[in-house]
C-alpha cells in the first residue's frame, strides 16, 4: 500500500524537513547541555561563532566540510544503486596511498599544479581498488557489502600501519608517517580568497581541494541524473528485478557503482595529506568516512544536500572544538553527543515529522481533498 | 446521477430485526486523500452482501475500519443495532466480526488445528484447548461442509484448503459476520464454486457474509444485495436480483462500458514463436516447467490459462531471457535463442520480442521514477534516447508525451512520479512502452490485473489491434474470462505442464477441470 500522505512541495521535502529535523536535534542537545549545568543558548552562540564567527573558524569549517563532501558523495552514489558502502573510511585511507605516492615522487621536481591532477588520479585508483574487492565479492559471491566494507576498514587500517612503518617512514624517524612534502606536493591554501572577502584565514588549512570536492558534486549530479549508467544505477537501486527485466546486469552495476564510490572516498585523502599536513600520517581520515554516511543520509543523496550537510558537520566539528575549549564542562564527548543527535534525527528518524508536516500542508492548502487512486491498492 | 442508498428496512433478510452491521456516515481521510466519504450501509442479518468497486474505490479502507485496522474520522458503526467501538482486530473479533484476508494470515509450518487455536489457546497448557478445539472443529466441518484434516500441515495444503482454514479460524472465534476480501483470486473455478456453496450455507445458518470482489460474475452468483463503491463513496445499494453485470459495471466506472470484446476471425500467418520441450528448474531445485511445447503464429493470440503459480511466470521469464531453462529450445521467427544460457533480456528484445510482465510494480516499472524515465526502461540503450554517454532528456520526454497522448495516460504528465498514477494508467505506461516498439512477438502477463474496467476495455482493444496487425501474442492471465474472450487458442497449464489445448469456445467448466490438472480428452497440446 502506498503511503497515504500528501505530496509535499520539493522545497519542503528538501529544505523544510531537514531543517525541522536539525532543529529537533539541537533542542534535545540543548536539554543535554542544560542537564550538565551549562547555558544552552550560550553554547549555541559559542558553537556558531566558533564555526563561522571569524576567518580562521570559517577556514577550519570549510576544511572539514571538504572531507565530508567527498565521503558524503561516496556514500550517496552507492545509495543510488541500493548499496550501503560503509567502507568510505578504509577507501579514503588507502586512497591516501595514491596521493602520497604522487607527492613523494614529484614534489621536488614539478610545481603543485602538475602533482595535483596526478595525485587526484592516484587517489581515485587506490580508493576504487579498495572498493573493488567488496564489490566483486557482492556481485559474484553474494557476500553482503555492509559486512565486507566494514571489514575492509580494519584491513585498510592494518595495511596502512604496516606500510607507513615499514616503507614510508623516512630512515631514522620513529614516527609512522611519510616525510614532509616540498612545495610541489603542497596545495595552496584559500588565504587569497579569504582576503578577497576581508577575512583572515589564519592557520586554517582550507585549500583548493575544496574546488575538487565541488567539481565532484557536479560530476555526481550529471552521472546520476543525466547519463545512461546513472539511469541504470538508479533503476538497480530502486528495483533490481526491473533492472534485470530491462537488461541491466545488477552485478555490473554493483561493481561500477562501488568503483565510483571508492574513487570519491579516496579523493578525500587529497585534503588532509596535500592540503594540510604535507605528509601522510596514521589515521589521517579521522572518522570522515563514517561522517559521510550521516552527510549522505541528511543530504538525501543529492550533491546539493551533501554540500549543505557537509558544511553543517564541518561547523559541528570546528564550532564544537571551539566550544570545548571555551567551556571545559562541555567536553569533546559532548560534541560527539550533539553530532550523534543530529545523525539520529536527520538520518534514522528522518520521517518522524513528515506525517505532521504533510497534514499541516494539507490543512493550509484547504480546498477539497481529492480521492487519489492509490489510496487503497488492491481493494 | 445514481441510485440512492436504500434505507435498511428495504433490504431482504433484515425484517424488523436491526441489521447485523450498520455503517452510518463513515468518513476517512489519509492526508488530503478522502478514501471514504459519508458511507452509509446496512448489511442485513443472514444475508450475503457484495461490495464492488474499482481499485482505490475505498472498499479495503472501509473493511479495514470495520475490522479495526483504521479508525474512522467520523461516523458510527452499529452491530445488531448497538453502537460499537472497534479500535483493534481483537475488538472486532469480540464483536463477532471475522475476516478472511486476500493474503492469508497463516503460520505455514503449523497444523490446521494449531492455526485455528492460535491466539485463543485457552490457557498456558495446550492440552485442554486442543481437545475442545477438536470437538468444535468437527462441529463446524459438519455444519458448513468445511472438511479439512486438523492434523495436516497448512503449508502442504492446496490454496483452496488454506482458505478454508482461514474461514474456520474466523468461525472458531465466534464470528457472526464474515468479511472476505477478494476470496477467489487464488482459486480454480471449482474451488470458487465450493466456496460459494459454503458461503450460502453459512448464510442459511444465520451468519452474515460481506464479500469484496471486482468480479461481477461472483456478485451475481452468490450475493443477495450489492453495494457499488466509486471514488470513496457508495453510489448504489440494491438487490442483486434486480441488477445486471452491465448495470454494475456502469455504476463502478460512472459510464457505460463494453464487457464483451469485439474481434474478427484471426488471420494466421507463419510461426513466430516456437517453444520446444522446455524444462526449467528454479533456484531451489523445484521444477517450474516440464516439457512445455507450443507455437504462436503471426496474427493470433494464444492464451495460457491456469491457476496462479503453475508455471506461467517461469514460462514468460524464460522466453523473455530473464531466467534460463534446463533444457529445450525456443525459436524466434525460426532462429533459436539461447534459452539454456546465453539469452538475456536485452538480446531477446533485439529480436523484436516485447514483454509486458505480470507484475508491473515488481518488474515492469520503477515506481519511484518519473513517468518519462519508465517509458524507456529496457530501451534506454537506444541511440534515439542518448547522446554519447548522456541521456537525451528532451528526446525521452517528447517520446513519453507522445505515448501519453496515444494511450490516453492520465494525468498527462511525463514528469509525475509513476507511483502516483493509478493501476490502470501504470499498466498503460508499460503497454505503451512495449507495444510502441512495434515488436513481432508480444508476451503479456496479467494485462488487466488491478486495472479498472474502463482501462481494461482499452487494453483489450489494443491487444486485438496488435493481433490484427499480424503480431504473435502470448497472453497469460488468471482471469478465465479474459483468456476466453481474447484468445484464438487456449493452452491450460497445471504444475508446470501444458495439460491441453482448447478453442476459445471451450466451456468454463471444461477449462476449470483442466486447470485442476484433469484433461478430459487426454490429448497432448
Amino acid at each position: 500500500m502506498s503511503a497515504p500522505f500528501a505530496k509535499l512541495p520539493a522545497w519542503a521535502d528538501y529544505v523544510l524537513i531537514p531543517l525541522v529535523n536539525v532543529t529537533a536535534a539541537f533542542l534535545v542537545s540543548g536539554l543535554v547541555v542544560l542537564f550538565i549545568g551549562e547555558n544552552p543558548i550560550e553554547a549555541v552562540k559559542l558553537l556558531v561563532w566558533g564555526a563561522l564567527g571569524f576567518g580562521e573558524g570559517i577556514g577550519f569549517t570549510l576544511f572539514y566540510a571538504t572531507n565530508f563532501i567527498f565521503t558524503g558523495l561516496a556514500v550517496a552514489v552507492a545509495f543510488h544503486a541500493g548499496l550501503f558502502n560503509i567502507g568510505g573510511e578504509g577507501q579514503a585511507y588507502v586512497g591516501g596511498l595514491g596521493v602520497a605516492l604522487a607527492a613523494l615522487a614529484l614534489d621536488r621536481i614539478v610545481p603543485w599544479w602538475v602533482t595535483f591532477p596526478l595525485a587526484i588520479a592516484g587517489s581515485i585508483v587506490f580508493g576504487a581498488a579498495w572498493a573493488f574487492i567488496p564489490a566483486w565479492l557482492q556481485a559474484k559471491r553474494g557476500s553482503h557489502i555492509v559486512i565486507t566494507t566494514i571489514m575492509f576498514n580494519f584491513i585498510a587500517a592494518s595495511l596502512m600501519v604496516y606500510l607507513l612503518v615499514e616503507y614510508f617512514s623516512p630512515p631514522g624517524s620513529m614516527a609512522p608517517e611519510t616525510r614532509t612534502f616540498d612545495a610541489g606536493g603542497t596545495l595552496p591554501k584559500l588565504g587569497g580568497l579569504f582576503e578577497f572577502f576581508g577575512l583572515d584565514i589564519g592557520g586554517a588549512p582550507a585549500n583548493i581541494s575544496l574546488f575538487a570536492a565541488l567539481a565532484a558534486c557536479v560530476f555526481v549530479y550529471y552521472l546520476i541524473w543525466r547519463t545512461k549508467v546513472g539511469y541504470e544505477i538508479r533503476t538497480t537501486g530502486f528495483n533490481p528485478t526491473a533492472a534485470i527485466y530491462a537488461g541491466i546486469s545488477p552485478a555490473r552495476i554493483t561493481i561500477v557503482t562501488m568503483l565510483i564510490s571508492g574513487a570519491l572516498a579516496g579523493m578525500m585523502a587529497l585534503n588532509p595529506i596535500m592540503g594540510d599536513q604535507q605528509r601522510m600520517q596514521l589515521e589521517f581520515v579521522g572518522g570522515a568516512g563514517f561522517v559521510g554516511i550521516a552527510v549522505a543520509l541528511m543530504g538525501r543523496s543529492h550533491p546539493v544536500g551533501v554540500i549543505l550537510a557537509a558544511v553543517l558537520f564541518g561547523m559541528l566539528y570546528q564550532g564544537g572544538a571551539e566550544l570545548a575549549f571555551e567551556k571545559p564542562k562541555i567536553s569533546r564527548d559532548m560534541i560527539v553527543v550533539i553530532q550523534a543527535l543530529v545523525i539520529l534525527f536527520a538520518g534514522a528518524l528522518e520521517h518522524m515529522f513528515r506525517p505532521a508536516i504533510s497534514r499541516a500542508f494539507a490543512a493550509l492548502a484547504g480546498g477539497q481533498p481529492q480521492t487519489v487512486a492509490d489510496a487503497g491498492e488492491g481493494a | 446521477m445514481t441510485d440512492k442508498t436504500m434505507s435498511p428496512p428495504d433490504l431482504p433478510g433484515a425484517g424488523t430485526a436491526p441489521p447485523a452491521i450498520e455503517l452510518i456516515g463513515i468518513d476517512k481521510s489519509f492526508g488530503p486523500v478522502r478514501a471514504n466519504r459519508d458511507i452509509n450501509m446496512a448489511v442485513g442479518k443472514g444475508t450475503i452482501h457484495g461490495i464492488v468497486g474499482e481499485n482505490g474505490a475505498g472498499k479495503s479502507t472501509l473493511m479495514s475500519i470495520l475490522y479495526g485496522f483504521y479508525q474512522a474520522d467520523a461516523g458510527e458503526i452499529r452491530i445488531n443495532g448497538q453502537p460499537a467501538v472497534i479500535r483493534s482486530s481483537e475488538q472486532a473479533i469480540a464483536a463477532g466480526i471475522g475476516m478472511v484476508h486476500q493474503h492469508f494470515m497463516l503460520v505455514y509450518p503449523f497444523t490446521v488445528l494449531e492455526n485455528v487455536i492460535l491466539g485463543v489457546e485457552g490457557g498456558a497448557l495446550l492440552g485442554e484447548g486442543i481437545a475442545d478445539a477438536h470437538k468444535e472443529l468437527e462441529r463446524l466441518e459438519r455444519e458448513y461442509e468445511l472438511q479439512v484434516d486438523p492434523e495436516a500441515i497448512v503449508g502442504e495444503l492446496p490454496v483452496g484448503l488454506q482458505q478454508r482454514v482461514e474461514i474456520l479460524k474466523a468461525l472458531y472465534r465466534g464470528a457472526e459476520t464474515l468479511i472476505l476480501d477478494e476470496p477467489t483470486s487464488v482459486l480454480t473455478p471449482a474451488e470458487a464454486d465450493h466456496l460459494f456453496r459454503v458461503l450460502k450455507q453459512l448464510r442459511d445458518q444465520g451468519k452474515t457474509v460481506i464479500l469484496i470482489t471486482h468480479k461481477l460474475r461472483e456478485i451475481m452468483a452468490v450475493t443477495d444485495n450489492v453495494s457499488v463503491m466509486r471514488r470513496g463513496e457508495i453510489v448504489a445499494t440494491m438487490k442483486t436480483a434486480e441488477t445486471s453485470p452491465e448495470k454494475l459495471a456502469e455504476l463502478m466506472v460512472g459510464r457505460s462500458v463494453l464487457l464483451q470484446v469485439d474481434k474478427g476471425p484471426a488471420k494466421i500467418g507463419r510461426p513466430l514463436l516456437e517453444v520446444e520441450n522446455l524444462t526449467a528448474v528454479d533456484e531451489r531445485g523445484v521444477t517450474r516447467l516440464a516439457d512445455v511445447s507450443f507455437t504462436v503464429h503471426a496474427g493470433e493470440i494464444v492464451g495460457i490459462a491456469g491457476v496462479a503459480g503453475n508455471g506461467q511466470s517461469a514460462l514468460l521469464e524464460v522466453i523473455a531471457g530473464i531466467r534460463h531453462a534446463k533444457s529445450g529450445r525456443i525459436l524466434v521467427d525460426g532462429k533459436p535463442i539461447g534459452v539454456t544460457g546465453g539469452s538475456s533480456p536485452a538480446a531477446v528484445r533485439a529480436r523484436a520480442l516485447a514483454h509486458v510482465p505480470e507484475d508491473r510494480h515488481g518488474m515492469g516499472l520503477v515506481t519511484a521514477f518519473e513517468e518519462s524515465e519508465n517509458s524507456i526502461l529496457g530501451y534506454h540503450s537506444d541511440t534515439q534516447y542518448l547522446s554519447g554517454p548522456f541521456l537525451n532528456i528532451e528526446s525521452i520526454r517528447a517520446d513519453a508525451l507522445e505515448k501519453i497522448e496515444k494511450y490516453d495516460i492520465r494525468p498527462p504528465d511525463n514528469r509525475l512520479k509513476t507511483a502516483n498514477f493509478s493501476g490502470g494508467n501504470q499498466q498503460k505506461i508499460v503497454l505503451a512502452r512495449e507495444m510502441e516498439r512495434d515488436p513481432d512477438i508480444l508476451l503479456v502477463g496479467q494485462p488487466t490485473r488491478g486495472v479498472d474496467i474502463g482501462a481494461i476495455e482499452f487494453i483489450h482493444r489494443q491487444l486485438i489491434a496488435m493481433r490484427d496487425a499480424g503480431k504473435a501474442i502470448l497472453l497469460v492471465s488468471v482471469e478465465l474470462d479474459e483468456i476466453r474472450s481474447l484468445s484464438d487458442r487456449i493452452l491450460v497449464m497445471f504444475a508446470g505442464r501444458v495439460v491441453g489445448e482448447r478453442g476459445p469456445d471451450a466451456s468454463e467448466g471444461e477449462l476449470g477441470l483442466m486447470m485442476a490438472g484433469i484433461d478430459s480428452r487426454e490429448e497432448a497440446a
